[in-house]
């Protein structure tokens, strides 16, 4: 058969069942990405003879004799198509993985479609940028700046690797080939919980192309936890390699390694498990009483780390700062609410992936998609024993990862296979491993109750919460902690108790995202807040500034006991003041009718600047002798769309008196530096960051010192010079996010059309304005899908209903309003350059803005996320308001 | 996705290929099922788009939509312009735009993939019971039947065509396209997956009498169609009476795609609006 892919014409027969998007994959082409694998998702979009089409449905041999157009035939770096010059221009993009399908598409669109751009793109998800740069990039807007020698910082420079990300050059974790490439696929448990009485691999082994089925008998048993921190003590060890014990749906009970997916994958459809099914609990609440099942009853509570494997309790906090009963006492008006957060998942478009292979050495080689090489280094020469050094982690450009890949979820298995069989291992999570199999965000109930007097001072803030960890404990005490601390925290009354537990369930496993605690317990305080400023008739934004912490007050939350938080810089009350003008300015969409409720709703979040117990950042830049571009600078921390990359190089640019040009960035590899702690914790700029300061100023200062005269005896004897830096992250900042909606409700259908959406943000000095404001709306447009629609769904047995992006409603461009972002003008005395962390932040607080404004516009107040149109509807009929009920004929 | 149990894709040759049809066959038209939802037991893909039907026929009993029509040349004849002889096509834009999958699913996914397919959201099954289509069924053996789209889509995912049988293409009364018709989809999210979809329509003024005065067809909501006529139009409440009658709380769909108290509401709803719409009750 023969094909015509880019304008090259291959030869080729493509398996019976092979879709269009493979088979381009495996000619090179693979600019071609797998976001879902079943159309909804639109990252593999192709043009077959000019016209668009999702390639991952498109049978391959239906291509033959046409003409298939992929994003790498569509243009180049040197002469790339209009619209991905455009996409350069508006800087389109963040982490990148979408773009190929978002650039095939716009390049690909109709009059008819031009006319209607939400419409033809609800077949695109970008999970990063909240699609306004995608907005302008299809109108032709021109966001980057030109750089200057010395003045990088501040502007809005474009990603380096944008022409290499527009043409689909750029190389993603799964976009390599190495020769004797072998694939994994996974057995899956099909019980909640449930023990392996016997397992017979022999008829999988006999699968043509076969190569290695591993079981629990074939691994390592040592007890780990998939979550990565800095100390490997933070989280409970509760995992096992492989399990005789499955503890949720779909844990990974086996391997395969075959000569392809295909023989993997039929593989682990032979190998027969006699199951002794297990009594499983699904609810935390249920899992805390006496009798319940035991998802870790065979763990010893110490060794484990799990505060009480009898009563399924991993972790717990009980804190009283000051005298709340007497702050209660005292109080003129006490607010109270219980609220019910769900598990999302993180949806990066990248899914988890790895490659595991021996060098000429014998050197353990991992490449997988993470934020963590160095920890999910270190964890796995634990693992398998073996020296770090021992032992390489690299990434390369990530798919984006939102905390999900803060994880150890496969690079332990291909590492074990690679060192067995002496062959390049791969295994690459299909979308439905991704949403069922994976984490996700810990859903948690929350009990909030607020005291304050007449005037509005609030006089004592109690905060109870119950956290579903799932099987295992990854992230779940530390996630608990964090939803215990700046969510309250942030307001100065002294008198707070706190009561946390998190739990274990059958259930699929939560872990690190986005906010990590903050989102859902800044949601339950920030409406809380809300309700008291009604019951006082004070103006919501004017309570905050009432309440709000401001230098020279204490942060207290579980502690009064100072940390080494500081207020490096304030910008709070400015963002406070934004939001009101913003509100007030009059502009933002008109209201749809007269059948619509209009209100509008503030919320407030603070984020200190990285993780407790501090974090680690080691960064080197040289002169590299006649290189082009001159300078190197080598860092730990892993580009996943946050733009690190971009900034990195403008901080060393800035200190070196050169353009961000001149630097070449090398990153998350750990054969680069000594150590990183990763990219997460909003650690990007202001940790690693702050290395990246440290070592561009010691360079500077070994230039100075040398002089031209010495850095020419360098040249000339082909020596790099070169200046290091280590930050441990601590003391940290604080920085600040406000959101403000304004929203109009439809009574009659729930429905909710946001007319004006705006965050106002104090991230200190703002490193690329341009980058930093793509995060706050990638930010508030992925916290708005979790506002409103998303939720991974649970069955009475355990198992996810929410399988695929059909069923997981993810916010498209349609959904997405714009939102305007106003920066707060501080300069940090503790951060880079002046700057604070703005990545997880902008999360935050627009899941109880947006609930403050639903709740100002229909009275009715919804204390269960996701605010989905059945929900508000259903809320607002059984409050029986009259535009919700049905109308008598 | 790649279906890697599939050993072989083979062309249809002809009205013989229903007699063929083994286990762990399936017809292959565009694609955008098959390919989006992973079956082990499928061995052969059996390629329909080979018999090369032609998509749109109009004659004067109506039009045949074929099986392998792609949603695309659907949305483009009911658009540009619809027939003006036809006026209830002007629906068929609507129930293109309910899919959830943009214009580049248009291109590929078919109407017939679409209604065997039998998900309860699947809007070319909307539009077919929505006009009182009948679907014809080639039958192993050299056979074929006919049948209401309510009895071919039957469940959640099941429908009623045996093991070898083949939807070869739907028919659209004449008499249903000469009255007008008006289309209702409610969703979770904008532009989103259906909840529930209505479509009500009228006769043509040279029929009244004749035929229903008002028919309601209920969708997306409930997991197989329901059709209500009435021989007079219906006051609002007659409708809603209606409606409750034949539908409890239990019989609407629940999915993660919207709870059946809400579908419920919306039903009532729409059809309300459908009715003023129509009719100017």
């Amino acid at each position: 058969m023969t094909f015509r892919i880019d304008g090259d014409e291959h030869e080729a027969t493509p398996r019976a069942g092979q879709c269009l998007r493979t088979f381009l994959r495996e000619r090179g082409r693979t600019g071609v990405k797998k976001g879902c694998d079943t159309g909804d998702c639109g990252a593999c979009t192709v043009h077959v003879d000019g016209t668009p089409v999702h390639s991952c449905l498109y049978p391959a041999s239906r291509a033959e004799g046409r003409e298939v157009t992929t994003v790498m035939g569509l243009g180049t770096p040197e002469t790339p198509h209009p619209v991905q010059q455009a996409f350069i221009d508006a800087q389109g993009f963040q982490c990148g993985f979408c773009t190929a399908g978002f650039v095939m598409t716009a390049a690909g669109l109709g009059e008819e479609q031009r006319a209607d751009l939400p419409r033809a793109f609800k077949s695109n998800l970008c999970r990063c940028t909240g699609y306004r740069a995608i907005h302008d990039a299809l109108a032709g807007v021109v966001n980057v700046e030109r750089d200057a020698a010395g003045a990088s910082v501040g502007r809005g420079l474009g990603a380096p690797a944008g022409p290499e990300i527009v043409t689909g050059r750029v190389e993603f974790t799964m976009d390599d080939a190495p020769a004797g490439l072998l694939h994994m696929a996974l057995l899956r448990s099909p019980h909640a919980h449930a023990r392996i009485r016997s397992i017979d691999t022999s008829a999988a082994l006999a699968v043509p192309g076969v190569q290695l089925v591993l079981t629990h008998d074939d691994v390592p048993q040592m007890l780990f936890s998939t979550g990565r921190h800095t100390t490997r003590r933070e989280d409970p060890d509760d995992t096992r390699i492989l399990d005789v014990v499955a503890r949720h749906k779909e844990q990974r009970m086996a391997a395969v390694v075959a000569d392809s997916v295909a023989a993997a994958e039929e593989g682990v459809r032979q190998i027969v498990v006699d199951w002794e099914v297990l009594p499983a609990v699904f609810d935390p609440a249920e899992a805390l009483k006496p009798g319940a099942p035991l998802v870790h009853g065979d763990k010893d509570a110490v060794e484990s780390r799990i505060v009480d494997p009898s009563r399924n309790l991993v972790g717990e906090v009980h804190t009283v700062c000051g005298d709340p009963d007497a702050g209660f006492a005292a109080a003129a008006v006490v607010v109270e609410d219980t609220f019910e957060v769900q598990r999302i998942q993180h949806v990066h478009l990248e899914t988890h992936g790895a490659t595991a292979w021996l060098d000429e050495a014998g050197r353990l080689n991992v490449r997988t998609s993470t934020q963590v090489p160095f920890l999910t280094r270190d964890e796995l020469a634990l693992l398998l024993d073996l020296d770090p050094s021992n032992v390489r982690v690299f990434a390369k450009r990530v798919g984006g990862g939102f905390g999900g890949k803060q994880e150890l979820l496969c690079e332990d298995l291909v590492a074990i296979a690679a060192m067995r069989l002496g062959q390049p291992v791969r295994i690459e999570f299909s979308r439905e491993e991704q949403l069922a199999a994976s984490t996700t965000r810990h859903p948690m109930r929350l009990r909030v109750r607020i005291g304050a007097t007449a005037e509005g001072d609030f006089t004592a803030m109690e905060l109870e919460l119950l956290s579903n960890t799932g099987a295992y404990g990854n992230h779940g005490p530390a996630v608990m902690f964090h939803a215990c601390n700046e969510s309250i925290g942030v307001y100065k009354v002294p008198h707070k108790r706190v009561d946390g537990q998190v739990v274990y369930t059958h259930t699929v496993p939560a872990g690190a995202l986005r906010g990590y605690g903050l989102s859902q317990s800044v949601y339950a305080v920030e409406c809380v807040v809300d309700e008291v400023a009604r019951r006082l008739g004070i103006d919501p934004i004017a309570l905050r500034e009432r309440n709000v912490v401001a230098p020279g007050d204490r942060f207290v939350a579980m502690s009064d006991e100072p940390e080494d938080v500081e207020f490096g810089s304030y910008g709070l009350d400015q963002c406070l003041a934004m939001v009101r003008d913003a509100l007030a300015d009059g502009s933002g969409e008109p209201v749809p009718g007269p059948e619509w409720l209009v209100g509008e709703g503030v919320a407030l979040g603070m984020l200190d600047a990285g993780p407790p117990g501090g974090h680690h950042a080691d960064a080197r830049i040289s002169l590299v002798p006649d290189a082009t571009p001159a300078y190197r600078l080598a860092v730990g921390t892993a580009e996943f769309g946050n733009g690190t990359a971009t900034v990195h190089r403008q901080i060393a640019a800035q200190v070196l008196g050169v353009t961000a040009s001149d630097i070449e960035l090398v990153a998350s590899d750990t054969d680069e530096v000594g150590h990183d702690s990763g990219a997460f914790a909003s650690a990007g700029v202001f940790v690693a960051g702050r290395a990246t300061l440290l070592a561009a100023q010691a360079l500077a200062a070994r230039l100075e010192e040398l002089g031209e005269e010495g850095i020419s005896v360098a040249r000339a004897a082909a020596e790099a010079i070169t200046g290091e830096g280590t930050f441990t992250g601590s003391p940290r900042s604080v920085a600040f996010n406000v959101h403000g909606f304004r929203v109009a409700v439809l009574p009659a259908t729930g429905e909710v059309r946001i007319l004006k959406s705006v965050q106002a943000v104090d991230a200190g000095t703002v490193m690329n304005p341009l980058q930093c404001r793509a995060q706050v709306e990638g930010g508030t447009a992925q916290a708005l899908g979790a506002a409103l629609d998303e939720e991974v769904l649970i069955d009475d047995e355990g198992a996810v209903v929410t399988r695929n992006l059909r069923t997981y409603n993810w916010p498209t461009m349609a959904t997405i309003p714009p939102t305007e972002v106003r920066f707060a003008d501080t300069h940090d005395a503790l951060g880079p350059l002046g700057a604070k962390p703005m990545s997880e932040s902008p999360f935050n607080p627009v899941a109880p803005a947006l609930a403050n404004a639903i709740r100002d516009a229909t009275g009715v107040r919804l204390t269960r996320l996701p605010m989905r149109r059945d929900r508000i509807w259903e809320a607002l009929a059984d409050a029986g308001l009259p535009g919700a009920t049905f109308p008598a004929s | 996705m790649d279906l890697n149990t599939v050993e072989q894709l083979i062309p249809a040759t002809g009205r013989e290929a229903v007699d063929a049809f083994e286990p762990g066959d399936a017809w292959l038209a565009g694609g955008s099922a098959l390919f989006a939802w992973p079956d082990p037991k499928l061995r052969r893909l059996v390629d329909i788009t080979a018999l090369g039907w032609r998509a749109l026929t109009a004659t004067d009993a109506g039009l045949d939509i074929a099986a392998t029509c792609t949603i695309a040349e659907l949305a483009d004849y009911g658009t540009h312009p619809p027939p003006a002889e036809w006026p209830a096509l002007a629906i068929v834009r609507g129930c293109c735009e309910a899919l959830r999958g943009s214009f580049k699913v248009w291109n590929v996914g078919t109407v017939g993939g679409n209604i065997c397919a039998s998900l309860p959201a699947g809007p070319m099954t909307s539009l077919a019971a929505g006009l009182g289509a009948e679907c014809l069924i080639w039958q192993p053996g050299g056979g074929e039947r006919r049948a209401a789209v309510a009895d071919v889509v039957i469940g959640d995912c099941v429908n009623a065509l045996a093991p070898g049988e083949l939807l070869r293409s739907i028919h659209v009364p004449a008499d249903v396209l000469r009255g007008r018709a008006a289309i209702r989809q409610g969703s979770l999210t904008p532009m989103g997956r259906s909840a529930s979809l209505l479509i009500a329509r009228v006769p043509p003024a040279d029929l009244a009498g004749e035929a229903p005065a008002f028919t309601l067809v209920i969708t997306a909501a409930v997991a197989r169609a329901v059709t209500l006529e009435f021989a007079e139009v219906p006051t609002p409440a007659e409708l809603d009476a209606a409606i409750e009658a034949r539908l409890v709380l239990g019989d609407y769909f629940a999915d993660p795609h919207g709870t059946p108290r809400w579908r419920r509401h919306l039903v009532r709803l729409h059809a309300r609006e459908l009715l003023e719409e129509l009719t100017g009750a």
